[in-house]
């Protein structure tokens, strides 16, 4: 073996695992191009994420005729969850007229955040992405709703003081997070940052490398210092394992919490019983009980249309990426009211995307009352006014078990308007001012 | 004991069993190279379908797991041979970038083979050992870890005899050394190629069984494949020594990494570590520690 042997080899398989894409628009359709990632080496969270949608749109095309008869094209194009494969799926599909993206990675989001103002393709990175681009005076073409990396972390404090007794008892108390060492695993910690000055816990922050399958001598240090609680910023296989290794140091696994991308089937399922316990944050709720599933199941797996297998449908992230794409249907819906019942451009759905206004009335009409809660955006806060929950793994099933918790929205929003300006002053943007667009 | 010294045992018996099971997947790539002076990259994928293979009937098909155990065991000799047979036979004689641009291949087969034909999604491995550690003092030693150790220096024992004293595994060596000759002197090489495959086979089940209890099973666990390339580099590529040498050094250097340098830096030593070490050794003896050192005539 040699270094050219090595190099040559690492070069044929770049070239090999290029990205795929496929066919053509017809006349009076909508596309949404559909960045997933069903191979490499986080596959098992990009099947569902990408057998929800395409079930979700499946279903508005075949049961509704699409958004009031307008259809809605979708086209794969696999990213291995790669940020460079990423953009260049974007690129090759933008020719396509795309109205929206959904990333589904935070660091294609980064990548593409540049770029949609001049392509005018709205940004959708659903409980992921930057969060700083929730400031929507900066940056009016991404939206981050139904809530931010930073709000959820100040959920997850809120929640600590609520099982504590109280916000005053947080003082001493050791927190630990255990992150995935990416931009993505470090976006709660300026926020726990912050609120462990504030509230006066003390805060242990430690990295773990991709992929992060061998973390013992981490959760080593998490025994030695022995926090009261732990919360986990994980991503594919990095989840199972902490999982199993906070359950292998005897912690006790009712004050280990995950962030909401790790609470998913496949972070609790490899390590069995000793899961038992394990919590993760939640914006809506897991299981196959909703009346969606219903109208899926009907307008969709009975007619042999269905992508995932039929047990799988209601697993955490099929729910989350139903609920993603429910999001992005209702803001066409929305548009429509104001342009009219026909393909829509990015700016016409931006609009859309900017004054969503998802009540109970109408997720309910959606088959979806419970599942998450209402959610209302604004030119401003593209973040909307989300709120958490927190779940927990019985050992056989997730089940939400506290009430829809509102993040400190005081604490965070503040720091996401500084951090606003610094981003977009790299990018050059000018800030608008939202009271003359209402 | 103070909590600092504990802490340090903590980290290095966590390192040393970590690493002899780092030295299992190994010894699937040295007994290749050793026999067949074959470079295959796809080791990880080996483990990751025995581990599809064992977690698949245990938890798709309801088989009990002895039954499991033994389908993967025959599924990956099975295949051994037959990739033996099929692939790499007629790649005998060719640049050895040849077999490697193969092995690279396969191993994106198998990554798809794994989800597609047997189950997606991540599956349980479970095996029928306590989840609670032993305590050995402040040091507490994860049972899944011990049974790996076990088996791992099961195996590198059985297979050194083989090697070293047996007629077949002197016959596999000679084959390794020189093809020509060993044809020459009667042995037939391709029946040996295919006994080597073989061999990888049984250990990759074995590894993919342990391997897959401790990560579960999906493709992540091909992943477990990368930490060969330190340990092979150090230990030497053609001996089993050095897979035991080589798996115990990346093992403690992880740990130590993690455990020391991490938390000052903000994570990222402990996976380069290890690569640093393979560098080095490459600079300073690339045959590695127990690797023969070859001597061409120019």
């Amino acid at each position: 073996m040699n270094a050219r042997t090595l190099l040559t080899m690492a070069l044929a398989a770049a070239v090999a695992a290029g990205p795929a894409v496929t066919t053509a628009l017809a006349a009076g359709e909508m596309f949404v191009p559909l960045l997933v990632y069903r191979t490499g080496p986080y596959a098992p969270n990009g099947i569902p994420l990408a057998n929800g949608f395409n079930d979700y749109f499946n279903l508005i095309n075949d049961r509704d005729g699409g958004v009031n008869g307008v259809r809605i094209a979708f086209e794969e194009c696999e990213t291995q969850y790669d940020t460079k494969q990423g953009v260049e799926c974007y690129e090759r599909l933008k020719g396509r007229s795309p109205v929206l993206v959904n990333p589904f990675s935070t660091g294609i989001t980064y990548q593409l955040i540049p770029k949609a103002p001049g392509d005018k393709i709205v940004v959708h990175s659903s409980g992921y992405g930057m969060t700083a681009s929730a400031d929507g005076r900066w940056f009016p073409w991404v939206f981050n709703f139904p809530m931010t990396y930073w709000s959820q972390a100040s959920a997850f404090v809120k929640y600590v003081a609520q099982q504590e007794g109280g916000t005053d008892k947080l003082k001493g108390k050791k927190i630990v997070h255990v992150y995935h060492n990416s931009p993505y695993g470090k976006e709660a910690n300026p926020t726990l940052e912050t609120l462990a000055r504030d509230l006066g816990f003390e805060l242990t922050l430690l990295a773990v490398d991709h992929p992060g399958q061998e973390q013992k001598a981490t959760w080593l240090q998490v025994r030695r210092l022995n926090p009261a609680w732990i919360y986990v910023s994980g991503w594919g296989v990095m989840n199972q394992v902490a999982v199993k290794e906070a359950a292998a140091i005897g912690f006790p696994m009712d004050h280990v919490v995950g962030n909401w991308w790790t609470g998913t089937e496949a972070d609790v399922v490899p390590a069995g019983e000793g899961a038992k316990g394990y919590k993760s944050m939640t914006f809506h709720a897991p299981g196959h009980g909703f009346k969606v599933h219903q109208d899926i199941f009907k307008h969709v797996y009975d007619k042999g249309k269905g992508a995932a297998k039929r047990e799988d449908v209601g697993e955490v992230l099929y729910n989350r990426s139903i609920i993603n794409a429910m999001l992005d249907t209702e803001a066409m819906r929305l548009a429509m009211t104001r342009f009219g019942n026909k393909p829509l451009t990015g700016e016409q759905l931006r609009w859309g995307m900017e004054n969503l206004n998802v009540t109970e009335k109408r997720l309910e009409e959606l088959g979806m009352k419970g599942m998450l809660r209402p959610l209302r955006m604004t030119c401003e806060n593209h973040e909307g006014n989300g709120t958490a929950a927190v779940q927990q793994w019985d050992g056989k099933k997730w089940t939400i078990i506290s009430d829809w918790i509102e993040p400190m929205r005081d604490v965070v929003r503040p720091k996401l308007e500084a951090a606003a300006v610094e981003e977009a002053k790299k990018l050059g943007y000018v800030m608008r001012d939202c009271a003359k667009e209402k | 004991m103070s909590d600092d010294l504990s802490f340090f045992f903590l980290l290095m018996s966590n390192g040393l069993l970590i690493g002899l099971m780092y030295s299992l997947i190994a010894l699937g790539f040295v007994l290749v190279y050793k026999a067949t002076d074959a470079i295959n990259f796809a080791q990880g994928e080996f483990v990751m379908i025995a581990g599809f293979v064992t977690a698949g009937a245990l938890m798709v098909w309801g088989a009990p797991l002895w039954v499991a155990v033994a389908l993967a065991l025959v599924s990956l000799v099975a295949f051994g041979f037959v990739l033996e047979r099929v692939m790499l036979r007629r790649l005998i004689g060719r640049p050895v970038i040849a077999v490697v641009m193969a092995t690279i291949g396969l191993a994106a087969i198998l990554r798809g083979v794994g989800p597609f034909v047997i189950f997606s999604g991540t599956k349980p491995l479970p095996l029928p050992i306590r989840d609670e550690p032993f305590m050995l003092g402040p040091i507490f030693i994860p049972p899944i870890q011990l049974l790996g150790a076990g088996v791992s220096l099961a195996f590198l024992a059985g297979f050194g005899w083989f090697f070293l004293k047996s007629r077949k595994g002197i016959a596999m060596r000679a084959v390794a050394d020189n093809q020509q000759v060993a044809m020459a002197m009667g042995i037939d090489v391709e029946r040996y190629f295919g006994v080597a495959w073989a061999m990888t086979g049984v250990v990759s089940a074995l590894g993919g069984i342990l391997w897959g209890n401790l990560l579960g099973v999906d493709v992540n666990l091909a992943l477990v494949g990368f930490k060969v390339f330190p340990v092979v580099i150090l230990g030497g590529l053609d001996s089993i020594p050095g897979a035991i040498i080589g798996g115990l050094i990346v093992g403690v250097v992880e740990n130590i990494a993690a455990g020391y340098v991490d938390p000052y830096v903000g994570g990222g030593t402990k996976d380069f570590a290890p690569y640093v070490l393979m560098i080095l050794a490459l600079m300073i003896r690339p045959y590695g520690i127990f690797g023969k050192r070859i001597i061409e005539r120019v």
